[in-house]
């Protein structure tokens, strides 16, 4: 299956004009770009805030895709769903960044990898 | 429960009174038949209950005087005061029932042999009479002694001695007086309780707690017996009521039809008390404990292992001597003659060879409880009853010397370190009374010991062949054990109480602990630093405070003051024997005087004494159908010819004059003491001594009680443990594995999942990840 074939097709209704040609296809393809790049951050760094960064990222790509669909099913209920996730994300970035500071005052070091003694 | 018996015990106080009068106008009414006994005459076991929760309360009131030996003596001799007036009313009456309340009452259905009642009632009969009058009368008299013997340990522990005593004398009152078998069982296991506890009371020294195991151990084996005795009486019979078993005896038709002269019950029923009886009175493989007990105070081994718990045996056969002579082949009556024999000779074998004399009491204790069994085989109640009755006042008089001794010496025990205590400062009635005491189990002419083995002799004798199986064997046997332990008593007494002064101390924990004694002082060394054949008790120029932490002055001299603690030095001073004091003088002399007063009884009353009065109108006397000997049809057993009856004075008189003679010459000292044919002139060295030799080793398989503990050991203990441990085994591999098995399986998933948790972070992300891609992959896969 070629999914390029068929990304015209997933286009509904029409869209602005400045952003005339864009269809759902691009919006997935840049969701699906920033929780990839979101992931192998999480992966491969290791700096908790970066990694913290990293979840956001992923986060974010999430509520693209879910307007995109909402855009592209004509209804808003993904939308208000989004305004909702990036609410409590903000309150959980401040939850996070929280517990980053604690963490670094036990160990001096933002590194995850020090925190390995939880290991079972 | 003791709520309740409390209870009832004032409700009888209360009512005393009230019915005293009554019950006197109605006794005489009643006629024949059973009459109704006193209200008062539950005193007798309620004075004792009464003692029990009174000291209880003082332990726990912290009584640290001696209020509890008191108030045991004024209420033991108060329940004896009772006793003998319950004696003088009912004397030569019929028997006397008490009712007080139904204990247990249990109905499954309506016919026969379906309904269970037990009453706490009492049956006052003579049998029941002869045996309360020395039980409740010693009591009081060694109560007395206890006072001061236990007096070392005034406060919880003489609380609890006490406690433990009186409620020995309401078990042992019930044992005698209940008026069916479960109260005599209640009764039963209740003096196996006290003597647990009180041949334990020293519970610190191991060797009187694993005596106490032993004791209670032993006991059940023999109990169980006795359980399954009364089960089945109550199967045969349905009842467990002397006077309805006794009345279905008397017809010799069991509620079933059947002819009790045909049934099984007329053996096998009495096989099985047998067996509790021989338990309780340690007789045949179950004596071995009796010796062991003698680990507890001397008081306990006076009353308790010596002169009345150790009868219940004899009181439970003769009890149930009717169902026991109701077998027209009389079997288990054979068994109990020689059962009763054979434990006689054995018993008087270790005795002849040992060197503890608290132990030589315990094994004469053994000795004579075998000849009373043999009395009761050899169909002879009277003489069972009669020894029992003597037995029990000069064996008590012996131990409660002994027990004198063991105070006075640091509980030196041992008969080569003690000689001529009958001439040291204060121990000249201790001196007597064991020679009273000694005559009267050596069987001396016109003692009461004497009298009563004479009984059993003869009627062992006289017995016609054939009635019981080997009868004139057993004669002989216990003519034979009649020689030994008159050799046997005398040999202590010619070495402990007669002779030159000379002693070494025992090692009495109380010595050792307040530095008066030499420990690890071997014998000769002691010898070496005093010299011997002298005195060692009169060294009263030291000076040197000999307090053995008693709260009591034991009559020592005033310039010996309790303040003045100088350590021990075998060296400088010596050891200074405290002689009894008052209450103790006073209970060995009563207890000496009812010795040789209790020979007055063979001539009272009709033939055969007081006693044979009193049997006869008891439950006990032999039927007419038994009683063959006594002028029946067949040939009256002889002794070569002669009438046993009358030549057995002279013959038993003799046999105890030559064990006494040999006694003389191989321990008795120079002079008159020893007989003018003894030559000992120290304490450890005898004439047995070469003589021994001769014997090899098996005086040293009778000095170590033939082994018996060892091979009960081997044969019984050891399988016994190995099978503990096998099942032990099999336990843990079979049940414990499974369940362990159970345990491991979560366990084992956990470790296998492990590896993955190593605490990095990215890792756990990346096989999220993986894990959702999976899963994609998946729902992809399987969507086309």
């Amino acid at each position: 299956m070629n999914l390029l074939s068929i990304a015209p097709t997933l286009a509904q209704g029409p869209m602005p004009t400045e952003m005339g040609g864009a269809t759902l296809f691009h919006y997935l393809l840049v969701s699906a770009i920033m929780f990839g790049l979101g992931l192998i951050g999480f992966v491969t760094r290791r700096n908790l805030i970066i990694m913290f960064l990293c979840t956001e990222l992923m986060f974010q790509a999430a509520g693209i895709a879910l307007i995109a669909f909402s855009r592209f099913h004509l209804n808003h209920t993904g939308e208000t769903f989004v305004i909702f996730v990036l609410t409590v994300a903000a309150a959980e970035a401040a939850l996070a960044l929280a517990l980053v500071v604690l963490l670094f005052r036990r160990k001096e070091t933002l590194d995850a990898s020090s925190w390995q003694d939880l290991k079972g | 429960m003791l709520h309740l018996l409390e209870l009832l015990g004032s409700s009888a106080l209360a009512t005393t009174l009230a019915s005293t009068d009554a019950a006197l106008a109605s006794a005489p009414a009643a006629g024949g038949g059973v009459i109704a006994a006193p209200m008062w005459a539950s005193l007798i076991v309620a004075l004792p209950l009464l003692g029990a929760v009174l000291s209880t309360l003082m332990a726990v009131m912290g009584v640290r005087t001696k209020l509890p030996a008191l108030m045991t003596v004024g209420l033991l001799a108060a329940s004896f005061v009772t006793t003998l007036a319950l004696f003088l009313q009912l004397q030569g009456g019929p028997a006397a029932g008490l009712k007080l309340y139904d204990w247990i009452s249990l109905s499954w259905g309506s016919g026969a042999g379906q309904t269970f009642t037990a009453s706490f009632g009492f049956d006052f009969d003579h049998l029941t009479l002869l045996w309360m009058l020395f039980v409740t009368g010693l009591s009081a008299i060694i109560a007395l002694y206890a006072s001061e013997y236990m007096s070392h340990d005034v406060g919880p522990g003489y609380c609890r001695f006490f406690f433990a005593f009186n409620l020995f004398v309401f078990s042992m009152a019930c044992l005698v007086m209940g008026d069916n078998l479960l109260l005599l069982f209640l009764g039963w296991e209740g003096v196996g309780l006290c003597s647990y506890l009180l041949i334990g009371y020293f519970y610190r020294k191991p060797a009187a707690v694993a005596a106490a195991k032993k004791a209670f151990i032993v006991n059940r084996i023999g109990d169980l017996g006795l359980l399954l005795g009364i089960l089945s009486t109550f199967a045969v019979f349905g009842t467990i009521e002397y006077t309805k078993i006794f009345a279905i005896i008397e017809s010799g038709v069991l509620p079933n039809g059947q002819k009790l002269a045909e049934h099984w019950a007329n053996w096998v029923i009495p096989a099985l008390l047998t067996c509790g009886a021989f338990g309780k009175s340690a007789q045949l493989f179950f004596y071995v404990w009796l010796p062991d007990a003698m680990e507890g105070p001397t008081p306990v081994s006076a009353l308790i292992h010596a002169a009345t718990m150790v009868t219940a045996g004899v009181f439970l056969i003769a009890r149930m001597y009717p169902l026991f002579v109701s077998d027209p082949h009389l079997i288990v009556l054979s068994v109990v003659a020689w059962a009763g024999a054979i434990t006689a000779i054995w018993a008087a074998t270790i005795e002849m060879a040992i060197f503890d004399i608290k132990r030589v009491m315990g094994y004469s204790t053994i000795s004579q409880l075998g000849f009373m069994f043999a009395g009761l085989g050899i169909l002879s109640p009277v003489g069972a009853s009669f020894h029992t009755f003597t037995h029990a006042f000069f064996k008590a008089t012996l131990f409660l010397g002994v027990g004198a001794v063991m105070h006075g010496f640091g509980g030196q025990l041992d008969l080569r370190r003690l000689s001529g205590v009958a001439w040291m400062r204060g121990f000249g009635l201790v001196g007597i009374a064991m020679l009273i005491g000694s005559i009267n189990l050596s069987g001396v002419p016109f003692t009461a010991g004497y009298f009563s083995k004479d009984i059993i002799l003869a009627d062992a004798f006289a017995l016609p062949h054939g009635q019981i199986w080997g009868s004139t064997a057993v004669a002989w046997i216990l003519l034979i054990t009649a020689g030994m332990t008159a050799y046997y008593t005398f040999r202590t007494y010619f070495r402990v109480y007669a002779g030159p002064k000379e002693f070494v101390p025992g090692d009495d924990a109380e010595l050792l602990e307040l530095g008066r004694h030499p420990k690890g002082v071997s014998i000769e060394e002691w010898h070496k630093q005093h010299g011997h054949g002298h005195g060692h008790g009169h060294s009263h120029g030291h000076g040197h405070g000999h307090d053995h932490g008693h709260g009591h002055d034991h009559g020592h001299g005033a310039d010996k003051t309790a303040t003045q603690r100088v350590d021990f030095d075998p060296t400088t001073e010596e050891f200074d024997p405290h002689p009894p004091g008052a209450a103790m003088k006073i209970a060995i002399a009563v207890a000496m005087v009812l010795a040789i007063a209790a020979a007055s009884l063979y001539f009272i009353g009709p033939k055969g004494g007081w006693v044979a009065g009193m049997i006869a109108q008891s439950s006990a006397a032999l039927p007419e159908s038994v009683a063959t000997h006594a002028g029946g049809d067949h040939a009256h057993g002889t002794f070569f010819g002669f009438d046993p009856h009358k030549v057995m004075y002279y013959v038993s008189a003799i046999v105890g004059f030559i064990g006494i003679l040999i006694a003389a010459v191989l321990h008795g000292p120079r002079g008159w003491q020893g007989l003018f044919v003894g030559s000992r002139t120290q304490a450890e060295k005898s004439r047995a001594d070469a003589f021994v030799t001769l014997f090899g080793p098996i005086t040293t398989a009778a000095r170590n009680k033939w082994y018996v503990d060892e091979i009960y050991d081997w044969t019984i203990r050891t399988p016994l443990l190995v099978l503990g441990h096998i099942l032990h085994f099999a336990d843990k591999l079979g049940v414990d594995g499974l369940v362990n098995l159970a345990g491991q399986i979560p366990r084992g998933l956990g470790r296998a999942f492990q590896t993955g948790q190593r605490g990095v972070l990215n890792g756990y992300a990346l096989s999220m990840a993986a894990g959702i891609a999976v899963l994609a992959m998946i729902a992809l896969l399987a969507s086309t």
